[in-house]
């Protein structure tokens, strides 16, 4: 392996230091890492607010928040995990460090446009900031349904710019890394060797761009009825409240696929790493990528069941829902196939990825629940969705992060972490997550709604219950962030390929050079092909 | 890298924006009479040129290369499709 200069003492362009050469930077990892400590900020300052919103729901009446105050903590909670941690944190931080890697290139396409992402990105998050000091922040939850949205005193117009800057920074990142693959690929890499995080990352980005520009346009049209009152969701007017609701799912619902897409192919490059062995079926999980993308962006409209869609709608959306089931089944079957007869290694990024596997699994089964228009009836708008939505979204792209936090974080800053304090913390996050969300089903079911400030006798059980394992998982995931956080003390001990892997990145040091490539990188004709690694074992255990 | 050439003369550019400035007017115009059902596809006919003659010309289509065009066109599918989609609502409500 040969040595190199990190991109931490090499900047680029070279003629900025310091604070400089970081803020100016065009450096792919640069800029990962920039978007990196940013959407850790976010995610804890979100996962706080859902402390505070989980505090108050522990106990009937009023504990900690006034009800104004409740509903601005829940819509804050949402817009900032939705908009500020999980749709960019898997493509921001970890597609934005890997992807040029993974394709044997020196950095993105669009450099420039890069680090013009990541200040778009700063400003959304500014604005948003901005507007808990004007007019207190919108209490309408993250969806700014009309008529409520347009009526509301709260300062809704300023949330929803935060939310349209932001839809800018996610749409250049998109067409970034879609320029990227096409136009900077290695030549010796042909479409089919191209590893399975990349091409989710890629799949991800055709939805960025397609879908985005339907929301950023569709939240100007909130601003443009508070300021000028046009009439275009007043039916008064010849307007239509349900237009405002297909437009904002037509983003919204491939919106999840943008989150989780990129999970799923954080767990596709771990287990094959961690079970010694060639993922199973990687065409099949490369046309699920496509297949979930596409599929998954004309199923928005089971969001709007009770809304007053017609029923043929119903029956259409009701039915291409059960058929996104099917690519994202083939995943789930492709990741335990590996696994079988594999030479199973358990390190943090494997407990996080399982972990992923069972909660996403039930995240999913609990999705054919609400996608069936009978059943959604019944547990629509009730805590329930609540729950399923965190499974597939927290449970799946939250521990995806924490998966790929784990697993990558040797190779871009080159240190190890401490293994003990991971796994406690692991545990506790799990534990605490199923503490927390599994309440939440058995409230929905009995019929407790979402987003409401107080509730009946009944429901008080589920709801202590499910503060208490709030507070596990709040716990969990502060240990894991102070131990990753307390690795950085150490010196560069993590070496090139801590775990045996395969993909390009653990060719080149860690951390990677500013250009990444010290020499041309050497294309397998299998992007898992772990004959070299077992051999590798081998002779060190004969050395042994 | 290869740069395909795409420098359209003055000439060209202006005439292009006086047919986008035109072609406002008819929109304008064209919302003053009423032809029943067919008002809706007359705006779209207009704007569906207007946006060719900016996508041609001024955002250089006309010169692009083969993945361009490719991407752009299945932008303007999936736009249809979405759009069709919401008519299983609207239509059958």
């Amino acid at each position: 392996m040969e040595t190199a200069a990190s991109f931490y003492e090499t900047p680029e362009p070279a003629r900025f230091t310091g604070i400089w050469s970081w803020l100016f930077t065009q450096d792919h990892k640069r800029i990962g890492l920039m978007y990196l400590f940013a959407i850790l900020f976010w995610f804890l300052l979100a996962v706080l607010l859902g402390g505070v919103l989980r505090l108050e729901l522990m106990f009937p009446g009023e504990t900690v928040l006034s009800p104004e105050l409740y509903n601005s903590a829940f819509t804050l909670h949402g817009v900032i995990m939705i908009f500020l941690f999980i749709i960019p944190a898997l493509p921001a931080v970890f597609g934005n460090f890997f992807l040029p890697i993974h394709i044997g290139a020196d950095d993105v396409y669009f450099p420039k446009l890069n680090l013009l992402s990541w200040y778009l990105y700063m400003a959304g998050g500014g604005i948003a900031v901005f507007s808990l000091f004007s007019d207190g922040f919108a209490d309408t939850g993250w969806t700014f349904y009309v008529p409520f949205s347009i009526s509301t005193n709260t300062n809704v117009s300023t949330a929803v710019f935060a939310a349209f800057v932001l839809g800018f920074s996610s749409m250049l990142t998109g067409l970034n890394f879609i320029t990227t693959v096409h136009k900077m690929r290695d030549r010796a890499m042909g479409w089919l060797q191209i590893p399975l995080f990349t091409w989710s990352l890629y799949a991800t980005a055709w939805v960025q761009l397609l879908a985005t520009p339907v929301v950023t346009i569709t939240l100007v049209l909130v601003m443009i009825e508070r300021f000028f009152n046009v009439g275009l969701f007043d039916p008064a007017r010849g307007g239509d409240p349900i237009l405002y609701q297909h437009l904002f799912w037509m983003y919204s619902h491939p919106a999840v696929y943008i989150m989780i897409l990129p999970g799923m192919g954080v767990i596709s490059e771990i287990i094959p790493v961690f079970a010694r062995k060639s993922i199973f079926g990687y065409k099949a999980i490369v046309g699920s990528s496509l297949a979930i993308a596409i599929a998954g962006s004309l199923v928005w409209a089971h969001h709007m069941y009770t809304s007053g869609m017609s029923d043929t709608a119903v029956f259409v959306f009701s039915l291409l829902t059960f058929v996104v089931a099917i690519p994202s089944a083939i995943k789930v079957f492709s990741w335990v196939a590996t696994l079988y007869k594999g030479a199973i290694e358990m390190t943090p990024p494997l407990f996080f990825s399982l972990c992923f596997i069972y909660l996403f699994s039930v995240g999913g089964l609990t999705g054919l629940v609400l996608g069936a228009a009978g059943a959604n009836i019944h547990v629509h708008d009730t805590h329930f969705v609540v729950a399923h939505f965190h499974f597939t979204m927290f449970g799946g792209t939250g521990f995806a992060f924490f998966a790929a936090l784990h697993y990558w974080w040797p190779k871009m800053f080159g240190r190890m972490y401490d293994f003990k304090k991971a796994y406690i913390a692991a545990i506790l996050v799990t534990g605490g997550f199923m503490f927390h969300y599994v309440p939440m089903f058995i409230l929905g079911l009995q019929g407790m709604p979402r987003r409401y400030y107080d509730y009946l006798p009944q429901y008080a059980a589920g709801n202590f219950f499910a503060g208490f394992g709030a507070l596990f998982m709040i716990l969990g995931i502060g240990l894991m962030v102070a131990n990753l956080l307390a690795s950085l003390g150490r010196q560069r001990d993590a070496g090139p390929d801590p775990w045996g892997g395969v993909t390009l990145e653990w060719t080149i040091p860690s951390p990677p050079p500013v250009h990444n490539f010290v020499r041309p990188p050497e294309i397998m004709a299998y992007p898992y092909d772990f004959s070299g690694v077992t051999d590798r074992s081998a002779h060190r255990q004969q050395g042994e | 890298m290869e740069h395909a050439s795409h420098i359209f003369s003055y000439k060209t550019l202006g005439l292009v924006l006086g047919a986008l400035l035109m072609l406002t007017g008819v929109t304008v115009g064209a919302s003053y009479i009423d032809v029943g059902w067919l008002n809706v596809w007359i705006a779209l006919v207009i704007a569906s040129a207007k946006a060719s003659l900016v996508l041609v010309v001024f955002m250089h289509m006309k010169s692009a290369g083969k993945g361009v065009v490719v991407s752009f066109l299945s932008t303007v599918f999936f736009l249809a499709i979405m759009i069709g989609f919401i008519f299983w609502d609207v239509a059958f409500r």
